[in-house]
């Protein structure tokens, strides 16, 4: 991808997630909720009839519920090897493009302080398991109709279904992913199931930037969905 | 098709300085920028310096920059330029000159002496060696590099930076590192060797930003930054960083 | 007295390739201070191009394999020409030294029990060939590289030098041998890079430079094949043999035409590919020649039985020795059944599934796919033969691979003569590099060993001042000598473009010595080169000493052209068709032939005494009196030996107006064990009746 599309792409999600997640309204309804705010850790949320709705924190915490969940996808997002690549070339021009000349007079690369902390990748990922975990029983929860009686489903429960599945493609693509399952085997022969995982993977893992768009894609949707319904711009198309 | 005029421009100099230099020179069905030159070299600059073996891709002598793309020039064909377009070729830029296409790739050399060498297990005798294809396959892959040092050359972090060299080893030899390491009989570790960790300290693995261009330039089409640098970056954070592996291993110990 | 740079060590290894590697590691083991030069990059050798694999007798694939059948298939392959003993060696030996490979972290491709996995090669009897994928001999040379730097690290380790004990000269060529007296007193060369003159002083010098390929046209061999240590050892008096034989391997690129003569290797034949004309046929079967018939199909059911099941099926005739299918080629071709381009069709998309194909082939499918715009998965190669290998070599004592007649100068791999006989093997040649390579370095070092410091050659400086002026004769002036001098005997001497002279060299080989050979051609081949060599004489470049391609060839000329005109004399006097060697106008193998080895040496030699070669210039002519084939060479000499004579003016008149002469030697006896491996009734196709009966 171009550099200048990546930057683009990646400034336009930024800024759209920066509103949704500081707005603290409309993220949930009856029976979707964000994937932006969930689960939701503080008191002051919504409540969300049987969905991930735990109050940790207690009531002290005054800000956006979002803001207290975000910064695990954020953090394995940032910390991503795709997208260091792509903010490293769109953004920071390190290099601009393979063979152009960067221009920076001084490079250390991630020998340092704060960039050696992207060696933090492997935490993200064992906690953005947790977090696929979590928004795949969002997800479930969508095929409950508002008050909570199973055996419901509209376009929302697609749309949550669809966000779920790349999210955890995205997930599973990743690189640490890879690592832990098979990649970091001597003796794959030895282990014929984690190699044929490592395998599969691994197929995964080379389209981890098509996943990473997409997923980031889908969640914005989804999110965007949720807003559209509960602000009642939107009347969710229901199946069954 | 048939045969044509082509613009060429092609430096010429050494360590002191140089330019580019315009040649109008035949081109026939089939040839690739190395025919071009050594049509240049027969006809034209006897003595324009070109290093190459095999044209066929396979010996990894003859890369060079072709219109400011890192190449091999037996394996660029002609047929991607339009006949109207000027071929601009230079050399290497990350390496020190010696003369026209020609450059000093020591460093190559020099970094392949700092990676210690495979270390054979004890008490198996030669001929005694069994390997699962599958477990050989990952470190076969990066052993089909030709040391072109395409990768070397376009990596930003010494291509910009000469001042990186001596701390970084370049991805070809983080690669080799990464081969030993996965090359299921390699004994370093019981030799008292740790090769991840050693990437990290002592081969520059951190500078590496994971930006993927040698990736894109190995005309051998190996996944250097997939296969072999990120998994020495997870390498490197198991030895290092990783809390699990950490316990794990706290756990294990106790259990002995 | 010249400006040279100067080293001594107790080894020198002329070459970088698998040979020339694996007899420094020996020598550097046997703990003597060696050097290794190259005219590439280190790791960028001849040797790296290999693709199918090495012959080895593991037994792997096959466990009926062993070390005799090994060397009964390596004896038939050469048509019973080569050396017995060498051949007895090398079977022997290959599975110790690739397994000694693995220890030093070469990775194969796997059989399913984790050994070695070996695939079928033309003339092997069993799937013989260690390899990985296609590009074996990449695996082979970065291994001996990598074996070369962790000496390295354990010299580094204990003295802080990695270079102290084993230093590798790279892109530096040598242009002579030095002696003293009968002996090796070391080389002199230049560094392609700066131009500077170099002298390395050293007792035994191991020849490994490879191939002559780049005196023919259509060649798959690179620029390095020179026939530069064929004609080091020349010049140093060292005799060579088997010139003639010259292998075309069968399947060379045919188009488009600038990567003509590109390899196509052999194990597309081997995992599944046919040969056909352009009406389709495969025609392989109706060139089986009699001393094969039992071993190979008569029909095409049968052949494809054999890829599934080897023990009940025969193998296709695509699988015949290289020159067989190389000269059916040809004459389909000639028959007018070729392809558009000139070839033949070789097909392996109808036997593999593209999968495979990649999996198997991966640099075939790449290099077609880039080079020719052809997708080897779905349709067929056009190929035709290409001028492969050298068979013919210096001379060596098969135990220790020193030269004949020249103490301290070794040879081993392309540029060792013997052991393939008239025909090489596919996979035979990266074994013998490992084998003899590791013999050279061995003998070598035992032989420099028991020299100690005061005892050893000494090169006198005035042969060193003659090697730097014939170095430097292509600048014309530089060398002193006024460039195109009238003494040359050449009228109205034009200075000459090398890069012409090399054209027209190897135009001459491939039109009048190419595979299928006349004696009239060659009779006019040898005027050519005689031309040739006058001319080569005024060649002059343009430019200074820097890595300067101009230079460089200009100095390779000399070598190229005496190679040449040792092949083109000894192809004359062979009157038989034998293995690499087909003579239009004497097809058949005469066993009586199969008794006489060719020797080529310098003429003059005799004359000019034990000293450099240098004085041997004005006796071009005067070396009647050598035996039977000698005639030849004085006819041939006979033009140019007038312009030697004139030309000698000075010291800068020595190697380019040198020529060669031939003698016939009768081969050593095979060992009767030896000749019990095989039947008797194989035995009378190849050697004579008195042979048998002895
Ligand atoms: C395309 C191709 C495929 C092949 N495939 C196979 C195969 O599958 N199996 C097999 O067994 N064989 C194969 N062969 C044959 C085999 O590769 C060669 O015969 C073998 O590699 C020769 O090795 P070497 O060590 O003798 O010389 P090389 O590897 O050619 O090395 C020669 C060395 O000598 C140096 N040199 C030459 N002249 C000078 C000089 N004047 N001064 C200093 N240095 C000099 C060169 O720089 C080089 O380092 C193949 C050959 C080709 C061309
Ligand atoms: S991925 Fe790393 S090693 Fe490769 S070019 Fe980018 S910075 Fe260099
Ligand atoms: S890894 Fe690829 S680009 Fe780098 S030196 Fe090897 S072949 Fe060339
Ligand atoms: S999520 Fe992208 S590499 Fe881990
Ligand atoms: S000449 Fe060998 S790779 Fe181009």
């Amino acid at each position: 991808m171009p550099p200048l599309v990546t930057a683009v792409g990646l400034a336009l999600f930024v800024t759209y997630a920066t509103w949704r997640a500081f707005a603290n309204s409309h993220y949930y309804a009856a029976p979707y909720v964000s994937p932006f705010y969930s689960p939701c850790l503080a008191s002051n949320c919504q409540d969300m009839k049987g969905g991930a709705d735990w109050p940790l924190f207690g009531s002290w915490w005054g800000l956006s519920p979002a803001l207290l969940v975000l910064v695990f996808p954020l953090g394995f997002r940032l910390t991503c090897y795709y997208y260091r690549k792509a903010y490293y070339r769109g953004i920071w021009s390190s290099p601009p493009a393979c063979a152009v000349a960067e221009p920076h007079a001084k490079y250390t690369g991630e020998t340092r302080f704060p960039l050696i902390l992207q060696n933090s990748h492997r935490y993200f990922f064992y906690l953005a398991l947790v977090v696929a975990g979590i928004l795949t029983y969002d997800a479930v929860l969508g095929f409950r109709d508002e008050h909570g009686n199973w055996g419901h489903m509209g376009l929302g429960t697609l749309v949550l279904l669809a966000n779920i599945a790349l999210i955890w493609a995205y997930t599973v693509s990743c690189h640490s992913c890879r690592h832990v399952i098979g990649g970091k085997l001597r003796h794959f022969s030895r282990h014929p199931v984690r190699y044929r995982l490592w395998g599969w993977v691994g197929t995964l893992t080379a389209r981890h930037m098509l996943l990473a768009w997409s997923s980031l894609i889908s969640v914005g949707v989804a999110d965007f969905y949720v807003y559209l319904v509960s602000s009642g711009a939107f009347d969710d198309p229901r199946f069954f | 098709m048939s045969s044509y005029t082509a613009h060429f421009k092609v430096w010429r100099g050494d360590a002191d300085g140089g330019g580019l230099a315009d040649y109008q020179v035949e081109v026939n069905d089939g040839e690739v920028v190395l025919d071009i030159i050594h049509r240049l070299q027969a006809t034209q600059a006897a003595d324009l310096a070109v290093r190459w073996n095999c044209k066929a891709g396979k010996c990894g002598s003859c890369s060079a920059e072709v219109n400011g793309r890192p190449r091999l020039m037996c394996m660029t064909r002609m047929s991607v330029f339009s006949r109207e377009e000027t071929v601009t070729v230079t050399p290497m830029r990350t390496f020190p000159v010696i003369r026209d296409l020609v450059t000093d790739v020591s460093f190559n050399y020099t970094k392949a002496r700092e990676v210690p060498a495979f270390v054979p297990p004890q008490g198996v005798a030669a001929g005694e060696y069994r390997m699962a294809q599958q477990d050989v396959e990952r470190s076969q892959e990066f052993r089909k590099c030709i040391e072109c040092f395409l990768c070397q050359n376009t990596c930003h972090v010494v291509r910009d930076h000469d001042e990186n060299k001596p701390a970084f080893s370049g991805p070809r030899f983080l690669m080799r590192v990464a081969e030993l390491d996965m090359h299921p009989l390699d004994a370093a570790a019981e030799a008292g060797l740790d090769r991840a960790a050693s990437a990290q300290d002592e081969h520059g693995l951190g500078y590496c930003n994971i930006t993927k261009c040698c990736t894109e330039v190995c005309p051998e089409g190996i996944h250097i930054t997939d296969n072999a640098l990120i998994p020495l970056k997870e390498r490197a954070v198991d030895r290092k960083y990783d809390p699990l592996v950490w316990l794990g291993s706290k756990i294990r110990r106790r259990g002995q | 007295m010249t400006n040279v740079e100067r080293h001594a060590y107790d080894v020198v290894v002329v070459g970088a390739g698998g040979a020339g590697l694996r007899a420094a590691i020996e020598a550097r083991e046997r703990g003597m201070r060696t050097a290794v030069i190259c005219k590439s990059l280190f790791g960028k050798a001849h040797t790296v191009m290999a693709e199918g694999g090495i012959a080895a007798s593991m037994g792997n694939a096959n466990g009926h394999d062993n070390w005799q059948v090994h060397f009964r298939d390596t004896m038939r392959g050469g048509k019973f020409l080569n050396h017995w003993r060498m051949a007895e060696l090398h079977a022997k030996e290959a599975p110790d030294r690739v397994w000694e490979l693995e220890t030093w972290g070469a990775l194969f491709d796997r059989t399913k029990d984790g050994r070695i996995s070996q695939r079928n090669f033309g003339g092997h009897e069993y799937p013989r060939l260690a390899h990985v994928g296609d590009r074996t001999g990449l695996e082979l040379i970065r291994t001996l590289q990598q074996k070369i730097v962790s000496l390295q690290q354990e010299d580094h380790a204990e003295t802080g030098d990695y270079e102290g004990r084993l230093k590798v000269f790279q892109e530096c060529t040598v242009t002579r041998v030095l002696k003293d007296g009968d002996r090796v007193a070391g080389v002199f060369g230049y560094v392609r890079e700066s131009g500077r003159l170099f002298v390395i002083d050293a007792p035994a010098v191991v020849l490994a430079t490879g191939g002559i390929g780049k005196s023919f046209k259509v060649t798959s061999n690179s620029w390095e094949y020179t026939g530069d240590g064929h004609a080091l050892a020349l010049l140093a008096g060292a005799p060579l043999i088997n010139m003639e034989f010259i292998q075309f391997h069968p399947t060379g690129m045919v188009w488009p035409p600038s990567v003509k003569g590109i390899l196509v290797t052999e194990s597309v034949r081997g995992d599944g590919g046919v040969l056909r004309n352009s009406e389709g046929k495969r025609f392989m079967f109706g060139y089986v020649p009699d001393v094969f018939k039992e071993k190979y199909a008569q029909s095409e059911e049968e052949a494809d039985g054999w890829y599934a099941d080897p023990e009940t099926h025969r193998r296709p005739p695509e699988l015949l020795p290289r020159d067989e299918v190389a000269r059916a080629i040809n004459s389909e071709v000639k028959a007018g059944r070729g392809s558009p381009h000139g070839g033949v069709f070789l097909d392996v998309s109808t036997r593999l599934s593209p999968e495979e194909i990649k999996r198997r082939l991966p640099s075939m499918h790449h290099q077609f796919k880039e080079l020719a715009d052809v997708d080897i998965t779905a349709e067929p190669m056009e190929v035709g033969p290409t001028c492969h290998y050298m068979m013919g070599g210096v001379d060596v004592e098969p135990d220790t691979a020193a030269a004949r007649g020249v103490p301290g100068l070794f040879a081993a791999g392309e540029v060792a003569g013997g052991m393939h006989g008239s025909n090489r093997l596919g996979g035979n040649s990266l074994s013998d590099l490992l084998v003899f390579g590791r013999r050279a370095g061995l003998f070598a070092a035992e032989y420099a060993a028991g020299l100690p410091a005061p005892e050893r050659p000494a090169a006198g400086e005035e042969q060193i001042d003659e090697a730097a002026a014939e170095a430097l004769r292509p600048f014309g002036a530089e060398a002193g000598d006024g460039g195109p001098d009238a003494g040359d005997g050449g009228s109205g001497a034009a200075v000459e473009n090398p890069y012409t002279l090399h054209q027209e060299l190897q135009q001459v080989m491939n039109d009048l010595v190419g595979i299928i050979r006349r004696g009239p051609e060659m009779e006019r081949a040898l005027q050519h080169l005689a031309e040739l060599r006058v001319r080569s004489r005024r060649a002059l470049v343009e430019g200074h000493r820097q890595f300067n391609p101009g230079w460089h060839l200009a100095l390779d000329l000399r070598n190229m052209l005496l190679v040449s005109e040792c092949v083109a004399l000894a192809a004359l006097e062979r009157t038989e068709s034998r293995g690499g060697h087909t003579r239009d106008d004497h097809p058949g193998m005469d066993r009586t032939w199969r008794k006489v080895n060719l020797v080529c040496e310098l003429a003059g030699k005799d004359e000019a005494g034990h000293g450099t070669a240098a004085a041997t210039a004005p006796t071009a002519a005067g070396d009647a009196a050598a035996g039977p084939g000698t005639a030849r060479a004085e006819d041939a000499a006979g033009p140019d030996g007038a312009a030697g004579m004139s030309g000698a003016s000075g010291p800068v008149s020595t190697g380019t107006a040198a020529s060669v002469s031939l003698r016939r030697r009768p081969m050593d006896p095979i060992r009767p064990d030896l000749l019990d491996l095989f039947e008797r009734d194989e035995l009378l196709k190849y050697l004579t009746d008195e042979e048998l009966d002895a």
